[in-house]
């Protein structure tokens, strides 16, 4: 019975198990960079960025047709110039950084409806910017993994940088000049990850499995080590559930799995220990950390 | 050949010169036609050849399900003379289009006189097709949401016989709108009717030879119904597919468990939705792939479907050499 529920649909079928496979990698991938992104109080940095690929995403598509290279060069273009330009301008302006953030992100999405429209195809963008991870080939899953590979080397190469950046940012950079460097590489890796997970899920619904399974996280653990490991245990359990619920029930996958990791984070707020609303409710016993 | 038929076209203008004397000023000077997809577009062009100048709303490679008109269709539809539409609900976008542009020329629906087929064969389509055209119309025209479900098929087109039928709607239409060129459009009509006749001789000759066990094959969106039935295939167009985005693992299980189980030989994909999905299920079935149909929209100039014919003679061609291996 229970084998019948959450083993057969894999046993079965190849879909299944790229899908699983495809989800799996995208939660060790993104979701530490969802903890960094929600620790350095820029989780909605992610939703913008995911707007500033679509359409670098959407022009490679125009390019280049449904090539898995050209929307992900697309992406990576509009991603990073969109991330550098606002960095940049954060840096010798005036200007703060969420705010220019904004303006170059709502510019690079309108220029990208602007061509969309302009070269006049009438293919709905919509089925093209919703990746489907029920239709991951193997060039979609290798470059996945790889994004998710370079991501978690880099992210173990900065670690000690980025922690010290979201701890006391003004001490990082006084005594090192890494300050900006890791900034942007971070940014980088926020960008890559979005790309690989648009082929997944779609843009939008890759900055769901960024994000959400991080927030969960922070009702559990304390430490960084432990937040990014809880967020991705949710975030793989999310991506199981929510399939096999796609197929159970006849759910769209992409929003069946971000919906469970929504779940999750409900529970969470409720129930977490650390800081969840019934733990606060709850008088507290000073012996415990 | 085509000399000839030139030789015939200017021997009609010139006698329709003479007859419609007052006309004659006129006459030199194209009508402005608006078809609202490319199909319609190409038949324009063939049946009113020079003296129609034909704009064509959703273009090649343009799915006029989810077509979304500009400022400039609506400039083109208002100072056009012939709106030509196929009608059954194709194009939700329309009834918009026209109030939103004061259009006050000659509508032609191509599919009148047709005989429509109701979505409801196959019950395992219809709610599928019910549910698609609700979203649909609730992504584009909310106000059409209650009394424009299409109960039929629109994609009349592909059928030859209806092709005919779509040709004389359009040329009575021509005609009238354009009395001085009435000949050459009737003209223009038998060369093209006898065309689409021997065209669907061939196709019929093509798709005898498949066996029997050999007729079925999956698409990615339900628009062969009228070619499934002239010729005696079976076209099967999962739940969820066309709408690329909601597609959920249960459909394509299901999809798949029905192509291991009655063996079906291919899976075709269409020039207007997403591949991807299409061949991953092809690569866990043994089914083929077949290649790229075109329902409901001719290919780019360069493409193998840039003319109404060409596209029926590919899709059938591009059918039959995959049932047929």
């Amino acid at each position: 019975m229970i084998w019948d529920a959450i083993f057969q649909p894999f046993a079965d079928f190849g879909f299944m198990r790229r899908a699983l496979l495809g989800c799996f990698a995208i939660s060790v991938g993104a979701t530490p960079v969802g903890v960094f992104l929600m620790l350095r109080r820029m989780s909605l940095t992610g939703d913008a960025m995911a707007h500033a690929i679509l359409p670098g995403a959407a022009v490679g598509y125009l390019i280049a047709g449904l090539s898995l290279g050209a929307m992900t060069i697309g992406g990576l273009i509009a991603g990073m110039a969109v991330a550098l330009l606002s960095g940049l301008v954060t840096r010798v302006t005036a200007l703060r950084e969420d705010a220019s953030l904004a303006a170059f992100y709502l510019i690079s999405l309108a220029l990208g409806v602007l061509i969309v429209s302009t070269r006049g195809s009438n293919v709905d963008l919509m089925h093209v910017l919703f990746g489907t991870v029920l239709a991951l080939d193997d060039a979609a899953l290798i470059l996945l993994c790889s994004i998710t590979s370079l991501s978690v080397l880099i992210l173990a190469a900065l670690f000690r940088l980025l922690v010290l950046e979201c701890a006391d940012p003004q001490f990082l950079r006084s005594v090192s000049g890494l300050s900006a460097l890791t900034h942007f590489i971070f940014l980088a890796l926020v960008v890559l990850n979005l790309v690989g997970g648009f082929h997944a899920l779609g843009t939008l619904m890759a900055v769901g499995i960024m994000i959400l399974p991080a927030a969960a996280a922070r009702f559990w653990a304390t430490s960084i080590g432990g937040l990014v490991l809880v967020a991705i245990a949710v975030a793989m359990l999310s991506s199981l559930i929510g399939l096999l619920l796609s197929f159970h029930y006849s759910l769209p996958s992409g929003p069946a799995i971000i919906l469970v990791a929504g779940v999750a984070y409900g529970i969470s707020l409720l129930f977490g220990p650390s800081g969840g609303l019934i733990a606060q409710a709850m008088p507290r016993r000073h012996s415990e950390v | 050949m085509k000399t000839k038929r030139m030789l015939l076209k200017s021997a009609a203008v010139i006698l329709a010169l003479t007859v419609a004397g007052p006309a004659a000023a006129q006459a030199n000077k194209p009508i402005p036609v608006v078809a609202t997809f490319s199909i319609l577009g190409d038949m324009v062009e063939r049946i009113g050849g020079e003296h129609v100048a034909v704009v064509t709303l959703v273009g090649p490679d343009g799915d006029a399900h989810v077509y979304q008109p500009t400022p400039a269709d609506a400039r083109a539809v208002n100072k056009a003379k012939v709106l030509v539409v196929n009608g059954l609900e194709f194009e939700g976008w329309l009834d918009r289009l026209i109030d939103a542009s004061d259009f006050n020329g000659m509508r032609v629906k191509a599919t009148d006189g047709i005989e429509p087929i109701p979505f409801e064969e196959g019950a395992d389509h219809a709610k599928h097709d019910d549910d698609e055209k609700h979203k649909d119309h609730g992504k584009q025209d909310e106000h059409a949401k209650d009394d424009d479900h299409g109960a039929f098929d629109p994609h009349a087109w592909q059928s030859l016989s209806n092709a005919v039928v779509y040709v004389d709607n359009i040329t009575a239409t021509l005609s009238k709108a354009d009395s001085s060129n009435a000949a050459t459009y009737y003209m223009n009509r038998a060369a093209y009717v006898a065309e689409i006749q021997a065209l669907d001789a061939d196709i019929r000759a093509i798709v005898a030879k498949l066996p029997a066990d050999r007729r079925t094959v999956v698409t990615s969106h339900d628009a062969f119904q009228y070619f499934g039935r002239d010729y005696g295939l079976t076209f099967l167009a999962p739940q969820g597919l066309s709408t690329e985005s909601a597609v959920s693992a249960k459909d394509i299980a299901h999809l798949i468990e029905q192509i291991r189980e009655q063996r079906i030989p291919a899976v075709f994909m269409e020039n207007i939705s997403d591949p991807r999905l299409l061949k991953q299920i092809a690569n866990e079935t043994r089914a083929a792939i077949g290649g790229t149909l075109y329902p409901g929209a001719l290919s780019a100039p360069n493409g193998p479907a840039r003319t109404y014919l060409r596209m029926m003679r590919h899709n059938a061609t591009a059918l039959a050499r995959a049932l047929g291996s």
